[in-house]
């Protein structure tokens, strides 16, 4: 067993673990916290995806001893308590989810994709940034389209 | 209309707990003292297990059991079933083998279940599954749809001697040759409905859970019909019985036909959580759901249509081999016979069909129902007929459908159904106005003078859903009635709890059946819930699957609101002081017929519990109705895709850059989550024809086991879509519904197919359609016009 530490949604945390631990596993077996998924467990579907350090990450292929100091924010630490970040709001707004399971890895992709591309994205940029994150209910035609409101809505409310 | 009424884009209320990570999905439930399971699966495709040694595992620590075929059989553990009865030609059943959830002496394909080790932790039991010892004696393989049940291929089940389940028949075969007899054009198709991975984003789960003090189980699992489940696992294989076996399906991510069935790993974990006096969880890998999740399509066909010199169609004649793997999955018998043939009259009156179809046994995963399950097969031989027809008797592929649409209802075709309403014309005059499909001679112009080769394909679909009528599918060999069941319950302060036996997995049942509730009794949507899933507290349900929780599910919800209404009118004539017959209710409020007496919903649940203002033997206290509702007739949605395309021919890409979709799902109920049913059905649909495709090399090896190696539609791979309806309300129901979820995996892949082989010339385009594909496809375009 190893320790680890890390702020986990602006909480510190720390525990002894299997260095073999995924940062998937440390999350949801560890800390409970299961917002954030398992689709494929080979980095190609992106249910598993969180920040760290703010850079989206695919936490089934990441070791949560890689992530030891680190800054990890999840699905659960997007909202300000009741009141949802822009993209959680525009996800809900323009139906970009039907079952959920993929849903917390397309939002936190989304938001990561706000930080690098801008709040004014094009459906083909959106398009291309997901191809790290599958979807099999929607046809992605109303998550493209919640994604750039929601990167609307980021611009407007960092104003 | 209300803005949380029938016809409202009502966003979901289940979204809230989806985008702040707080769904509970099967794997996200972990009980006090759990153990893991991890499943030893066959490596080989066709072997018998000369013997298991299992000694170094259960030493190991943390080992707490190590289970084989022959635990389950010393146990009395039943086999997996299938539930529908086919009989062939000569009026024999079925050919089933045996089914054991752990294989007994024999194993019969990649990843088929051979033993299971529970530990401690899931990585011990993966461990520990290292150190048992299986000796295999490897027999030969068939993967091979067409050569299955060929003279001296290796057999799966002694049973089945040629490895054929069924040869099945439907239709009146000397009618259909004498049609043929005077067409004067035959069309003719070989076709290959390619096999698909159905993959839900949630691979399966189970965490099974025994009470000593109860002497009950309970199955937390992964879904679409738990009561099935229930009943299965009870009358079947008997785990328990029904009173001392609960099945619970919270949060389900995703089914599309595959979470239908019940499997061999969720059976064990509540068997085993007996055997080892612990709870017992099971998650699946996403390569162990390409193994084994239930497969769909994978039919070999071949198709004739028989015209006469108008273009008028005389005949359809169909001989389709099915692959339903190596075993019977749940349904498996019926997707390619009752599902599939009686679908083949298509829009179109066709006076004559006859259908053959065999299914076999190959050493491949069972096959089974998959978004559409059958539907999309028909539909895809008859849409490839028809276009193909109209190309070779040189007519418009949209004139030659148009000739030959049912136009009037009710219509019985020669293959079961009876059409109950719809208007053809309309939804194709639509479709081809969105698509400016007048225009395309001028788009395909522009792109030639590009190098680009542009075509475009029509999908006139129909399907039938609300499965279905339990009388009528009862004589066709269903195990089960396919009725659906709601209860009512309003509380005291007038608050409502729906209690259905539909199942909702993305599709927003919670909004769309709180929608129905609230317009009716004139209360908050947020004052109505819906509550599904859970064996203990929906008495009995058949689940989702076939389109059916609108059609049949929100049926039942109106029977039971019917009883709601009948009663509350009672209470209410006592508490307005006059006769039930002079009582209105509207908009939430019972009056008294011509006067300004009144009480609204809430003060009159209120009253119906005080029970202050009537005799209690003479009106019953309380606000609770149930109700079964048994649907009349199969729903009939129908409509027509359209696909334009272009393909690059120096690379083999193609760029879909239209998709008109125009359908008839009769009355809606939230047109939002109806329009993203059909995003994700064209999805899946676009995916079969273009990308995905499962393949075993000849050993049986499954080599598409990840997502590297099976094409999943990516967003970048998609366009966004035209979508619009057209209306004939269902007249075979109280709500007017068709059923949406399916339509798009029905239509889009012919229209795909349609559109590739409008653009390179020829009708030679095997499913999927990869880059390869399409650039052997293309340059044979190519070359054909140097020749020219």
């Amino acid at each position: 067993m190893t320790a680890v530490s890390m702020t986990v949604n602006g909480q510190h945390v720390s525990a002894e673990i299997d260095p073999r631990t995924l940062l998937v596993q440390f999350l949801r077996e560890e800390l409970r916290m299961t917002g954030t998924h398992v689709g494929c467990d080979t980095s190609q579907c992106g249910c598993c995806v969180v920040h760290v350090n703010g850079d989206a990450v695919k936490s089934c292929t990441t070791l949560a001893l890689t992530c030891d100091g680190a800054s990890v924010t999840t699905i659960e630490g997007l909202a300000k308590g009741d009141e949802l970040h822009p993209m959680q709001a525009a996800f809900r707004e323009n139906h970009g989810l039907q079952c959920g399971f993929c849903t917390p890895g397309m939002i936190m992709t989304a938001v990561e994709l706000v930080s690098r591309k801008g709040t004014n994205l094009d459906e083909h940029t959106i398009r291309e940034e997901l191809e790290g994150n599958l979807c099999r209910c929607t046809g992605y035609h109303n998550i493209v389209k919640a994604i750039a409101a929601g990167a609307q809505a980021m611009g407007t409310a960092a104003e | 209309m209300s803005a949380t009424g029938i016809g409202a884009s009502v966003r979901r209320k289940e979204d809230f707990r989806f985008i702040t990570g707080k769904g509970r999905y099967t794997d996200d439930i972990n009980r006090h003292g759990q153990a893991h399971a991890f499943f030893i699966r066959s490596p080989h495709a066709h072997a018998t297990i000369n013997g298991i040694d299992a000694s170094a595992a259960r030493k190991m620590k943390g080992v707490l059991a190590v289970f084989t075929g022959d635990d389950l059989a010393a146990d009395k553990v039943g086999g997996l079933i299938c539930g529908w009865m086919i009989h062939s030609k000569d009026g024999s059943p079925m050919k089933a083998g045996a089914h054991p959830a752990l294989a007994q002496g024999k194993v019969r394909y990649v990843g088929d279940h051979v033993a299971v080790v529970i530990a401690d932790t899931y990585a011990i039991a993966r461990e520990a599954a290292e150190k048992v010892v299986v000796d295999y004696d490897v027999l030969p393989a068939i993967v091979d749809t067409a050569t299955a049940a060929a003279t001296g291929a290796p057999v799966l089940h002694d049973v089945a001697p040629n490895n054929t389940v069924y040869d099945w028949k439907l239709g009146d075969k000397d009618a259909t040759d004498a049609a043929f007899a005077r067409a004067k054009h035959v069309t003719t198709l070989e076709i290959v409905n390619n096999r698909l991975a159905p993959n839900p984003m949630e691979p399966r789960a189970a965490v099974g859970e025994y009470d000593e003090g109860s002497e009950s189980f309970t199955l937390y699992t992964t879904s679409q019909n738990p009561h099935v489940a229930r009943l299965v696992l009870s009358a079947f294989i008997g785990i328990a019985p029904e009173h001392k076996l609960r099945v619970v399906a919270p949060d389900v991510g995703g089914g599309f036909g595959s979470k239908i069935f019940i499997y061999a790993e969720e059976t064990i974990c509540v068997w085993a959580a007996k055997k080892v006096r612990r709870p017992v969880k099971w998650t699946s890998d996403r390569t162990e759901a390409f193994l084994s999740d239930a497969h769909g399509r994978d039919h070999v066909t071949h198709a004739q249509l028989a015209m006469d010199e108008t273009g008028k169609i005389l005949g359809l004649r169909v001989k389709t081999t099915a692959n339903l793997g190596a075993y019977l999955s749940t349904f498996s018998s019926a997707v390619p016979t009752y599902l599939y043939a009686p679908l083949l009259s298509g829009q179109y009156n066709i006076p004559a069909i006859y259908a053959e179809v065999d299914g076999v046994y190959t050493n491949t995963a069972p096959v089974d129902a998959y978004r559409g399950a059958g539907r999309p097969e028909a539909t895809f031989v008859v849409e490839r007929l028809m276009e193909v027809a109209a190309r070779e008797i040189g007519r418009d592929p949209a004139d030659f459908r148009r000739q030959n649409f049912v136009t009037q209802f009710p219509h019985q075709t020669p293959v079961i159904m009876c059409y109950d309403g719809g208007d053809y014309p309309q939804a194709l005059d639509k479709a081809l106005e969105l698509a400016d499909y007048a225009n395309i001679s001028k788009r395909k112009a522009e792109s030639a003078r590009k190098g680009l080769l542009r075509g475009i394909g029509i999908s006139a679909y129909i399907e039938a859903c609300g499965i279905a009528p339990s009388a009528a599918v009862g004589s066709l060999g269903a195990g089960v009635g396919l009725w659906e069941s709601a209860e009512i319950r309003v509380n005291p302060v007038g608050t409502v709890e729906v209690l259905t036996g539909s199942h909702a997995h993305g599709q927003g049942h919670e909004t769309t059946f709180a929608q129905l509730v609230s317009d009716r009794l004139g209360i908050s949507i947020d004052n109505v819930a819906i509550i599904h899933g859970d064996t203990d507290k929906v008495q009995m349900g058949m689940g989702t699957y076939g389109s059916r929780s609108g059609a049949v599910g929100m049926s039942a919800i109106v029977k039971a609101l019917d009883k709601i209404e009948a009663k509350a009118k009672k209470v209410a004539g006592h508490v307005l002081e006059a006769s039930p017959d002079d009582i209105e209710f509207k908009d939430g409020k019972f009056s008294v017929k011509g006067t300004d007496k009144e009480i609204d919903f809430a003060s009159l649940a209120l009253q119906a519990y005080i029970a202050h203002k009537f005799s209690g033997q003479e009106l019953e206290p309380g606000l609770k109705e149930g109700a079964f509702y048994d649907p009349t007739n199969f729903t009939f949605p129908a409509g027509v895709h359209i696909c334009e395309l272009e393909i690059d021919p120096q690379t083999g890409i193609v760029t879909i850059d239209k998709w008109t979709a125009v359908d008839d799902f009769g009355n809606l109920i939230n047109p939002m989550i109806v329009e993203g049913q059909v995003h994700g059905g064209i999805a899946q649909g676009i995916g079969q024809a273009l990308f995905e495709g499962v393949v075993y090399n000849k050993d049986g090896q499954l080599l598409t086991a990840s997502y590297m190696d099976y094409q999943m539609p990516r967003a970048g791979d998609l366009l966004s879509y035209d979508i619009a309806v057209t209306n004939t309300p269902c007249p075979s129901n109280p709500l007017g519904i068709k059923g949406c979820g399916e339509a798009g995996a029905i239509a889009a892949p012919p229209a795909v197919v349609n559109a590739l082989t409008d653009a390179v010339g020829h009708e030679d385009v095997p499913m999927p359609a990869t880059p390869q594909v399409l650039w052997r496809a293309a340059q044979r375009a190519v070359l054909k016009a140097a020749a020219e």
